[in-house]
């Protein structure tokens, strides 16, 4: 089925004061960042978590640690989709013990995702804190779950798709919304 | 590629290199996952695996036990009786007894060559050969091929001695047939009684001369001799085969200064590998091990981890 474009709602500009006001947010709700980590999910919330971090320097002057999740072994869904997905490798090189630990993704949707990047932490360590950062929040959640941090509310009906382009990956930094 | 369209693993000759490129590149994301304090992924839950020996195995059958368990997928585990040969009939009564079991997957040794491929025709389960007679020990080759990637950054261009019994080595002819598709050249050497017929066939090279066999090579993996084969005449003595094919510092002295050894394991020190070579830092032989797990995890997930294509 072929999408068409509907609207931009970020573009350059937008992505780059989201992810600073985030990293203003992230400060402020932990009181510093001594015990905070960021933990980017495979593929696009990694160069987001590189580029939170990199504010997060420019803003404390310290680099905190970050890890990269890979959560296809802990997918619902296994049994139920055609194409396999292929399993990357997860790097967290750092304890989580006790440790607010900032999950990274570009756009939360049904929430399973995040639950099934929250057991894959869970498995890791045991952190103070688990919150959660998302660059595009559409909403159509079918579990419990909310962001902390969220670059923008886009509102969508089901039957559209949130395109993330992040340059380290797409060669340009853009959200779309595609529709059928 | 993403995904591994078929249902079994049976053997690496009809294997792609593409193939066997996904199962090393799963697997490095495996090993991830045996270096944490929780060695445990949710991923097959609920599903079912059998696990089928009908020849004694301590490693491989340990190491399917805990690829399964770290992955949590349910098993089972039937070590078949050791005195009968178990074979025709009863292996028909096996696969039937498979199927009302539900079981999704198993994981067979059996000393009758293609035995696996007989089990796999006959049953909707996946099948991994865990090793077949003479024929091929797949999740071997592949662990072998992992840890010498793991350990050179490539298999392309590098130069395998494969030493001793390649004749009744299941574990050779799966190493011969992946390395080669994976562009490493491979050399064969060990005396002329224990060598394969139908040498040619596999586009190999033979040197009787383990000196020359080993000059200028990457790897050289030595192969366990079996002492009933000393008992059919095909090599006189022990002493006399580790005197002439037994690797040592002199024997290997003109490979690369970084050569890797290895060996499947159980080792006969002083015979196959000398307890100096073993021990030394360029023995890989317990890297083999770990990479076995980790290689075994890959391919449980890779066969059991999606829908299977009807």
């Amino acid at each position: 089925m072929a999408l068409t474009h509907k609207a931009t709602v970020m573009d350059e500009k937008g992505i780059m004061q989201a992810l600073r006001r985030i990293a203003h947010e992230i400060i402020e709700h932990n009181k510093g960042i001594d015990d905070v980590v960021l933990v980017g999910i495979r593929s696009r919330g990694v160069p987001l978590a590189k580029r939170l971090q990199a504010h997060l320097n420019e803003i404390e002057g310290i680099s905190i640690p970050l890890g990269i999740l890979d959560i296809t072994l802990y997918r619902d869904d296994l049994t139920e989709r055609q194409d396999q997905p292929q399993v990357h490798t997860t790097d967290v090189p750092f304890a989580l013990d006790k440790k607010h630990v900032v999950l990274v993704d570009d756009v939360l949707y049904t929430g399973r995702t995040i639950r099934a990047a929250m057991d894959a932490l869970i498995d890791l360590g045991r952190p103070a804190t688990i919150q959660l950062a998302v660059l595009v929040d559409r909403g159509h959640r079918e579990l419990p779950i909310r962001a902390d941090y969220i670059g923008k509310n886009v509102p969508t009906s089901s039957s559209e798709r949130v395109d993330v382009k992040l340059n380290e990956i797409d060669e340009s930094d853009q959200v779309d919304i595609l529709e059928q | 590629m993403q995904t591994l369209r078929r249902k079994d693993i049976l053997g690496l000759e009809e294997m792609s290199a593409e193939e066997i490129t996904l199962i090393l590149e799963t697997a490095r994301s495996m090993r991830e996952i045996m270096q944490r304090k929780i060695k445990k992924v949710p991923t097959l839950r609920g599903r079912t695996v059998l696990n089928l020996f009908y020849e004694p195995s301590t490693r491989t059958k340990a190491s399917f036990e805990l690829a399964q368990k770290y992955m949590s997928a349910d098993s089972v585990s039937v070590a078949g009786t050791s005195s009968s040969l178990v074979k025709g009939e009863t292996l028909k009564d096996t696969v039937r007894n498979v199927e009302v079991m539900g079981i999704e997957c198993v994981i067979m040794r059996h000393p009758v060559s293609g035995s696996a491929y007989y089990l796999a025709r006959n049953v909707e389960a996946s099948v991994i050969n865990a090793g077949d007679g003479m024929h091929e020990h797949p999740t071997q080759g592949l662990l072998d091929m992992f840890t010498i990637l793991d350990k050179k950054g490539r298999l392309e261009e590098l130069k395998v001695t494969i030493v001793g019994d390649i004749r009744h080595s299941r574990v050779a002819r799966s190493n011969i047939w992946g390395l080669q598709k994976m562009g490493a050249e491979v050399v064969v050497s060990g005396p002329p009684t224990l060598m394969p017929p139908d040498l040619e066939a596999f586009g190999i090279k033979y040197c009787p001369c383990l000196e020359d066999a080993v000059d200028g090579a990457d790897v050289v993996m030595a192969l366990r001799l079996q002492k009933e084969r000393q008992e059919g005449g095909l090599f006189p003595t022990l002493r006399e085969y580790a005197e002439i094919y037994g690797l040592t510092s002199q024997s290997i002295a003109k490979a690369k200064d970084d050569l890797l050894i290895m060996h499947p394991g159980p080792i006969n020190r002083g015979v196959e590998i000398s307890s100096e070579l073993a021990d030394s830092n360029r023995s890989v032989v317990l890297e083999q091990v770990t990479g076995g797990v980790a290689i075994r995890m890959a391919l449980l997930y890779l066969l059991m981890g999606g829908v299977k294509e009807e």
